[in-house]
């Protein structure tokens, strides 16, 4: 149905990968940026916190290894790695508040041109709760979106002004989209990067945003 | 004074009344006091309102809870995997007040610390800075959010002393460590309880001065997302 242009959600979690730099500590949220995980660069060593208790999350346990103490912020089964460490909530969230973290990777619903994201709701519909999305947008160093740049509808997602309940307002600093990734400016977006196949006329179509050069 | 108690529902003895505030540990399935949970299904205590950073599943930890109508409300910042949590929200029959997961923490580490409300930016432009108090500092925008003071602390840890000294096992610690220490009487769950002295005293993730009873049991510890990876070709 649709054409072969442009990143699939492996093409945009390996895109995603490239903003990670050697040393930072980083906090992947559910879905596409888990996915990052597996394109990390060769060279390039992050320590990957999850917000529940952990610093060095390893990948998923062989079969027959699961330990129910030991999971992700998204409840899934995991595995520590010689460097990690284990800590309480609190703690967990005084390092993502105090701005210990260098950056989030995060899905969304939404995206508007000043920075502001929508990931946690929506009224009448979804109605499961932020997590910790609002913390880590308000504590991290720097915030990149990962999403599809149209809803299921072809409805763009990176909007003028998000019409969903906000996560937190101007906390976007790159959005990362099957179609290429954009830098949230003073005045509007900018181009960074297209996908591979996609044109920049085809970028501006799909984004109802300003998109200032 | 003995701390250690018999059974989940011997702990809760005299502690438990209708329309009280209890702080709840655990994080998804991970490390919920899962004893004293059903304990309090059977003794039956009503009007419940529950601090706890998830809500259970249907017919697992608080969603047993729930399945009773012993909640009234819950606050907490992530409810997506309870069914009948929605249905009783959705219909008016259950409050929900949503906090950040941080904010949570903290407005627990806060109440057992003695600090009655602190500021943060966590969800400053937000539906959850409605009706909170503004305040800038250093030309930056942030909220102040109330310390949580709960009635009772109900905590799963790994192991404990008699003295109450215990010991997290990984992720398990999460809201534990906070919950117990916000409570006026805190009820700890153990998989073992272990001579006094066999535990390091540089090594107690929370010393028993915040535990006021202790039970050992089986924990069932269920998975909620088993997610493996197969083993390479040797």
């Amino acid at each position: 149905m649709s054409e072969a242009k442009g990143w699939d959600r492996n093409g945009m979690a390996a895109r995603a990968a490239q903003e990670l730099r050697d040393g930072m500590y980083v906090n992947l949220g559910i879905g596409i940026p888990t996915l990052v995980a597996n394109y990390i660069p060769q060279g390039v060593n992050v320590t990957l916190q999850s917000e529940n208790g952990m610093l060095g999350m390893g990948p998923f346990p062989y079969e027959g290894e699961e330990d129910p103490d030991l999971i992700n912020a998204g409840k899934q089964t995991i595995t520590e790695l010689p460097q990690t460490a284990y800590f309480d909530s609190a703690t967990s969230f005084a390092m993502i508040r105090g701005g210990k973290i260098a950056m989030a990777i995060l899905g969304a619903m939404e995206v508007a041109e000043n920075g502001d994201l929508a990931n946690w709701m929506i009224p009448g519909k979804l109605v499961k709760g932020m997590g910790g999305a609002m913390d880590l947008v308000a504590g991290v160093g720097r915030v990149v979106v990962v999403m599809d740049h149209t809803s299921k509808h072809g409805e763009s997602k990176v909007l003028k002004a998000c019409t969903l309940p906000l996560t937190g307002k101007g906390v976007v600093d790159r959005i990362i989209t099957n179609l290429g990734v954009l830098d949230v400016g003073h005045k509007g977006l900018h181009i960074v990067e297209l996908a591979p196949g996609v044109t920049e006329a085809e970028l501006r179509a799909a984004t109802e945003a300003t998109i200032v050069d | 004074m003995n701390k250690v108690y018999p059974s989940a529902a011997a702990a809760l003895d005299g502690l438990l009344k209708d329309g009280m505030l209890i702080a709840a540990g655990g994080f998804g399935l991970c490390g919920i006091p899962e004893l004293l949970i059903a304990a309090i299904r059977d003794a039956g205590t009503k009007g419940l309102t529950v601090a706890s950073n998830n809500a259970g599943v249907d017919g697992f930890g608080l969603g047993q809870l729930l399945e009773t109508r012993q909640v009234k409300k819950m606050i907490s910042s992530y409810v997506g995997e309870n069914a009948e949590f929605m249905r009783q929200y959705l219909s008016g029959e259950l409050e929900l007040e949503f906090n950040p997961q941080g904010t949570l923490a903290e407005r627990m580490r806060a109440g057992g610390a003695g600090i009655p409300g602190f500021y943060t930016a966590t969800g400053v432009g937000t539906v959850i800075a409605e009706g909170k108090e503004h305040h800038d500092f250093d030309g930056k925008t942030y909220i102040l959010e109330r310390g949580i003071v709960a009635d009772l602390s109900i905590v799963k840890a790994w192991k404990a002393d008699p003295s109450g000294n215990l010991v997290f096992r990984k992720t398990a610690r999460n809201f534990n460590v906070p919950a117990a220490t916000c409570g006026k009487t805190c009820v700890v769950e153990v998989e073992e309880i272990v001579p006094l002295g066999s535990l390091d005293p540089d090594a107690i993730h929370l010393p028993g001065i915040y535990v006021h009873r202790i039970v050992q049991g089986q924990h069932e510890k269920r998975i909620e997302q088993r997610t493996v990876r197969k083993r390479e070709a040797v």
